[in-house]
């Protein structure tokens, strides 16, 4: 009989029952609808132990990755250690190995973990400054490529912790990260597919790291990026990304300036308007749309209604708070 | 008939009419295109504003489980209690009458006959009292 940990205790499971059935019948606080996989309120990870492939049965590849899997129809024949998606996760330490600023307001940080961190491109970290001022940002480094974290920060009007990062912070400090989090980033599969990412600002660093994720797990099918700011000057890593379009011949990188004359190479307009006029159609194509929520949020809907399946669109709405 | 006979018959009947449409399968192809032609209906898509698209489009993937006969577990009560904010905003016959129209669309689409249809329909039909919260 295996057996359901979950928390602190742990529960065999009954002949028939499923996960959910266990941890209800003891007292566990987990939420649930439908109790036939649909509904997907009851959805759980295994945090230790694998799922039952019919437990994780049309949810998104990021989160079948990462061992989600629907507590109402999971009847596993191994131990499994359950937990709900949003568990707390223990703090890592960090020690911050560069500052550079990418531009005027945007601050690459590099961090070296002091114990492993297994994440993938595109996902999140949260980055402390005490123990409970701490705010999240993505990840623009590629496990295989990069020896540390990379994070993009945006200087936000009175950031408490990005005033910090830009202001305070200095190479060798020690800082505490939790985390990763985040199911917007590549998995391998279906690599003649073509991939369209649209980012404002700093969303352009889970960008970063989902376009090399790709193309070093030998994505063949077109990669199209899109980046957008306000001005020229918000732009960043246009040499890099330029160099990326020359080397691949499947990745296009598009630059875009909403409130600025563009110059060669720049299209002018907002980020989404460009790339719902360059690319008409989202049928079979898989999406990754991060930055500004507005921006994300219209062009989520615009690519589900342009034919993007909704298990195609990846979205990180980045809800900035200071 | 019974109340036993009648059970019964209720489940056989819509267990074959979620086989004869594809059971899971034919829920999947048929979400996408739903939630789609609902987005594009400017008669209905109000009710849809500032929602999660995730959380809404596993929410019509419950109700077409359900009206292609599968397996739920939702009740009247369920319906009220999920619709009453919208009954608020002036939700009625109207919307729902569109909301039955784009599910017949769905199915037109993907080739289903007219018969089952109009049995997925019926399913639809019976819960338009609790949904408007009569």
């Amino acid at each position: 009989m295996p057996n359901i940990k979950y928390g602190q205790e742990t529960y065999p499971l009954g002949e028939g029952r499923s996960v959910l059935d266990c941890l209800l019948e003891h007292g566990a606080p987990v939420p649930f609808s439908c109790q036939s996989g649909v509904c997907q309120t009851c959805m759980m990870r295994a945090v230790a132990g694998t799922p039952p492939a019919d437990s994780q049965q049309c949810l998104k590849d990021t989160l079948k990755a990462q061992n989600y899997f629907l507590a109402c129809i999971c009847h596993p024949t191994a131990d499994i250690e359950a937990a709900l998606p949003h568990a707390a996760q223990s703090p890592i330490l960090a020690t911050v190995m560069a500052l550079e600023p990418l531009n005027g307001e945007i601050m690459h940080v590099a961090l070296e973990c002091h114990a492993p961190l297994d994440y993938r491109p595109g996902q999140f970290i949260n980055l402390f400054r005490d123990a409970t001022l701490g705010r999240s940002y993505s990840l623009a480094s590629v496990p295989r490529h990069d020896a540390y974290l990379h994070l993009h920060v945006r200087r936000l009007p009175q950031g408490k912790l990005s005033g910090w990062i830009h202001e305070e912070l200095r190479p060798g400090q020690t800082v505490e990260i939790r985390g990763p989090s985040g199911d917007c980033f590549y998995v391998p599969g279906q690599p003649e597919q073509e991939i369209v990412l649209i980012g404002t600002g700093s969303g352009l660093a889970p960008l970063y790291g989902i376009l090399r994720d790709a193309l070093s797990q030998g994505h063949s099918g077109p990669i199209r990026l899109f980046h957008g700011s306000r001005s020229r000057a918000g732009l960043y890593l246009t040499g890099e990304l330029r160099g990326l379009a020359q080397k691949h011949s499947n990745f296009d990188y598009l630059p875009c300036v909403s409130g600025e004359e563009p110059r060669v190479g720049v299209a002018a307009g907002r980020v989404h308007e460009v790339a719902f006029r360059e690319v008409p159609d989202f049928k079979n194509r898989r999406v990754f749309l991060c930055g500004h929520p507005e921006m994300v949020s219209a062009a989520k809907k615009r690519a589900f209604l342009n034919g993007a399946a909704m298990q195609d669109i990846y979205a990180d709405p980045f809800n900035a708070s200071p | 008939m019974t109340d036993k006979k009648l059970a019964d018959w209720w489940t056989e009947s819509h267990t074959s009419l979620y086989e004869n449409l594809g059971g899971e399968a034919a829920v999947n192809a048929a979400v996408d295109i739903f939630y789609r032609k609902v987005l594009a209906d400017a008669r209905i898509n109000r009710f849809f504003e500032g929602v999660d698209m995730e959380k809404q489009a596993s929410k019509q993937k419950a109700f077409l489980t359900m009206a292609f006969g599968g397996p739920h577990h939702y009740t009247g009560m369920d319906m009220r209690r999920g619709h009453a904010h919208l009954v608020q905003q002036g939700l009625n016959d109207s919307h729902f009458d569109a909301v039955m129209e784009n599910l017949g669309a769905t199915m037109k689409e993907l080739n289903v006959s007219d018969e089952l249809i109009a049995q997925a329909a019926a399913i639809a039909e019976s819960t338009r009292n609790d949904v408007l919260g009569r």
